[in-house]
């Protein structure tokens, strides 16, 4: 898909919290210290944080990066599995706190974990059709799994904000964008329900690896691209390994993933986790460095997109901190601490 | 009452922003009708930057209601770079102990819940710069 006006990223900003459980600490409470991890650690919010608190803060790095007044921006979008209401739009309180507010629109988006990604495709296509100079979109998540799951190791706090706007001020243009979806019951939460099911452990080859690769392949052969013809890729990272098979049967190499490979430090943040591999990546490229986006939602569905670094980058990059720096910004807990921290202790 | 006043109240809680004066300059925080510095009514809104410093701090360890579930907690005095001096909560402060004189920026975060069923409500903290910790 391409839009009739040529858009792409003016601003990103990523946030992580400070805390961070290791899988060690899973691992030593649930099964002996015997367990094989899926991630070094991962990110835990602090008593005082959410969805609403972490996109504020990625949102206002992004906005410090594309420098523009935030009465222009007429979307604030916010992807998440996680909102703090049940009925009442964490994109309001966003938009608020950014100074956005009255003249824009606000929702909030659910794709599981392309809930984000899913943002930043409308974005596209209210910029790319001339409604909008600016649309904001943001995958953030401060997901739970339940105690003892296999999902404990992994569900992670954290996630990014995209500003979209022309491509003349871009620091990343939009080549294209494509999207492949299926109904696939892979991994679900019910409506009354705190912590999410799935089909079994790791749920790969009908969901994860069938729907990454047929949107990243139909995207690049569409564009006539090879993997080579990019410099970086990133994918959606529920562990350490899924992205990095997605990535070979694609045809992408281990340094072509590398910056933007960041769930072994901060675990899987859903609708975040391709996002804020995008930022990563974002903070090391040079200008003229074709990039590839893939997510995945369980549900199911990926997102595929096509960018090109310019020369912008440089002067914006500086402007807020880098996704490293939150990444490096880390106090670790122990399970008990954790256990107060996620509110998992009845009292 | 409490859910108008929290309504009124959301851009200067949210994001720091109070008024400058436009006859003497002076840049106040929270917002008031009056420059307390030259008598000038009616002023421009202005949006601090969120910079400033500890000048002086307590750590909290019987939290009011509401706030016993982030307990113990330190509540600062901070000096804004513009002047004002504001009192907030510092957040995400790990292992560190707060410090007069730390540096410190402004954060967005939930100051407390009305229950299981009533409204979050959210405002500013302060936090030691993201650079500084590591
Ligand atoms: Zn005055």
């Amino acid at each position: 898909m391409v839009p009739n006006r040529p858009v792409g990223i003016v601003g990103y900003g990523a946030y992580v919290p400070r805390y961070r459980l290791p899988a060690s600490e899973v691992a030593r409470v649930w099964a002996g210290g015997r367990d094989e991890v899926p991630v070094r650690e991962k990110s835990v919010p602090g008593l005082d944080e959410d969805v609403v608190t972490m996109s504020i803060e990625a949102a206002r790095h992004a906005v410090a990066r594309a420098n523009i007044d935030p009465r222009l921006i007429r979307a604030v979008w916010v992807g998440s599995e996680s909102h703090p209401y049940a009925v009442k739009p964490t994109s309001t309180i966003v938009a608020e706190a950014l100074g956005a507010v009255p003249h824009t629109q606000a929702a909030d988006w659910e794709f599981a974990c392309k809930a984000g990604t899913e943002a930043l495709q409308a974005a596209i296509g209210l910029v790319g059709s001339g409604m909008a100079r600016y649309a904001l979109s943001i995958g953030m998540d401060t997901a739970q799994g339940r105690p003892g799951d296999a999902l404990e190791y992994t569900a992670a706090a954290g996630g990014a904000a995209l500003l979209v706007g022309p491509a003349e001020e871009s620091l990343a243009t939009l080549n294209a964008s494509y999207s492949y979806v299926t109904d696939t019951p892979d991994f679900w939460r019910r409506a009354e329900e705190s912590y999410p099911s799935h089909g079994d452990r790791f749920t790969g080859e009908p969901a994860y690896f069938r729907h990454i690769s047929a949107a990243g392949q139909h995207l690049m052969d569409a564009l006539g691209a090879k993997a080579g013809d990019y410099r970086w890729a990133v994918f959606h990272q529920p562990n350490i390994k899924f992205p990095q098979r997605v990535a070979k049967m694609l045809g992408f190499s281990a340094e072509q993933i590398a910056p933007g490979l960041l769930v072994g430090d901060i675990g899987n943040v859903y609708a975040g986790s391709c996002i804020i591999g995008l930022t990563g990546i974002l903070d090391v490229a040079q200008p003229g460095e074709r990039i590839l986006m893939v997510s995945y939602g369980s549900g199911a569905g990926s997102d595929a997109f096509d960018l090109t670094v310019t020369d912008r980058i440089e002067d914006s990059r500086d402007r807020a901190p880098l996704t490293q720096d939150y990444i490096r910004r880390r106090t670790q807990i122990d399970y008990a601490t954790y256990t107060r921290y996620r509110h998992k202790l009845k009292t | 009452m409490e859910l108008t006043r929290h309504w009124r109240l959301h851009n200067q809680r949210y994001s720091l922003v109070g008024e400058q004066c436009d006859r003497c300059g002076a840049r106040l925080f929270p917002p008031r009708d009056v420059c307390p510095e030259c008598a000038e009514p009616a002023q421009e809104l202005f949006t601090f930057s969120g910079r400033g410093q500890v000048y002086s701090y307590s750590t909290v360890y019987s939290a009011p209601e509401g706030y016993q579930e982030y307990a113990p907690y330190s509540v600062a005095l901070v000096q804004l770079e513009e002047g004002p001096m504001v009192t907030a909560q510092l957040t995400d402060l790990g292992d560190d102990k707060p410090e007069i004189g730390m540096p410190v920026e402004m954060v967005t975060r939930r100051l407390r819940a009305d229950g299981d069923q009533g409204v979050i409500v959210y405002g500013y903290k302060f936090r030691k710069h993201v650079k500084d910790i590591i």
